[in-house]
């Protein structure tokens, strides 16, 4: 993976966040993943196959994804299958989104999602991962890219 | 008065399924089936015969394309726009050339969506 990769992933997430709530976000300095976990309380992953191959995943609290889904709906209550359900579709539209620089030979996977914050998730070791911060009002969601 | 658009919103994501048929409410529409992945989709498209679907392609059990080729069998007055996080050009032109009358990429904005809806069913 080179800059140019992380720049597609940047601007896929950072475009989800302007059309979905119409507020930006702003991506940190992305790195490389060492050995400590990132994984926040719910997370979808998405894994990649085709051209490239790997996976992705979007990991955020609870709280981030609840007010997103309130937006969304435009309703005060939202429920916890809701608030799953959102973090695989964000970890499916930021992947799909970026097939308009890969093409179509990148193809992605249904959305698996991952509920409790006391694990790491499992990349493939011999790939180097790469963790992209990113800031939407006072939250904080993380982006983690493993990519051959 | 006017005969109800029939409509089937079909996508694995319920916070998607329920965004569209909360952004669709001001048009003349029933909402008839929802289906969360492409095999559901078939068996409600079969009893339900809407006039309109909206159809996701990353699904399980059967991918939206496949999906949109057996309703257009089924159907082939069926209107579908597919609406779809695979946003790339190629994917578009693949669902138009299948059938498809309406490509949105996701995310969408209601005003998007309606807009996009608008012109499927004038």
């Amino acid at each position: 993976m080179n800059e140019t990769d992380l720049h597609f992933f940047i601007d896929s997430t950072v475009n989800y966040f302007e059309e979905v709530t119409n507020e930006k976000a702003t991506a940190g300095i992305p790195y490389i993943k060492d050995s400590e976990p990132v994984v926040l309380e719910y997370t979808g992953i998405i894994g990649i196959s085709g051209k490239r191959k790997g996976s992705i995943y979007v990991t955020s609290t609870e709280e981030m994804l609840r007010t997103i889904a309130k937006l969304i709906l435009g309703i005060e209550e939202v429920e916890r299958g809701e608030i799953k359900d959102l973090v695989g579709e964000i970890a499916n539209t930021i992947s799909g989104n970026v097939r308009q620089a890969y093409g179509s030979d990148f193809m992605i996977s249904v959305p698996v999602v991952v509920e409790g914050k006391a694990r790491d998730i499992k990349l493939p070791n011999n790939i180097q991962s790469f963790v992209i911060p990113i800031t939407w009002r006072d939250f904080k969601i993380f982006l983690v890219v493993c990519l051959e | 008065m006017k005969e109800k658009i029939k409509l089937m919103i079909v996508d694995d994501s319920v916070i998607i399924r329920q965004a569209i048929h909360k952004h669709l409410k001001e048009f003349n529409i029933e909402v008839v089936g929802n289906a969360e992945d492409g095999k559901v989709a078939l068996e409600v498209f079969k009893k339900t015969r809407p006039d309109v679907v909206t159809l996701d392609i990353t699904m399980p059990e059967l991918d939206g394309l496949t999906v949109l080729e057996e309703m257009l069998k089924i159907d082939e007055s069926v209107k579908v726009m597919v609406v779809t996080a695979l946003s790339d050009k190629s994917t578009g032109l693949k669902a138009i050339k299948l059938g498809a009358k309406s490509f949105l990429p996701k995310p969408f904005t209601p005003e998007k969506l309606r807009s996009s809806f608008e012109r499927l069913i004038d």
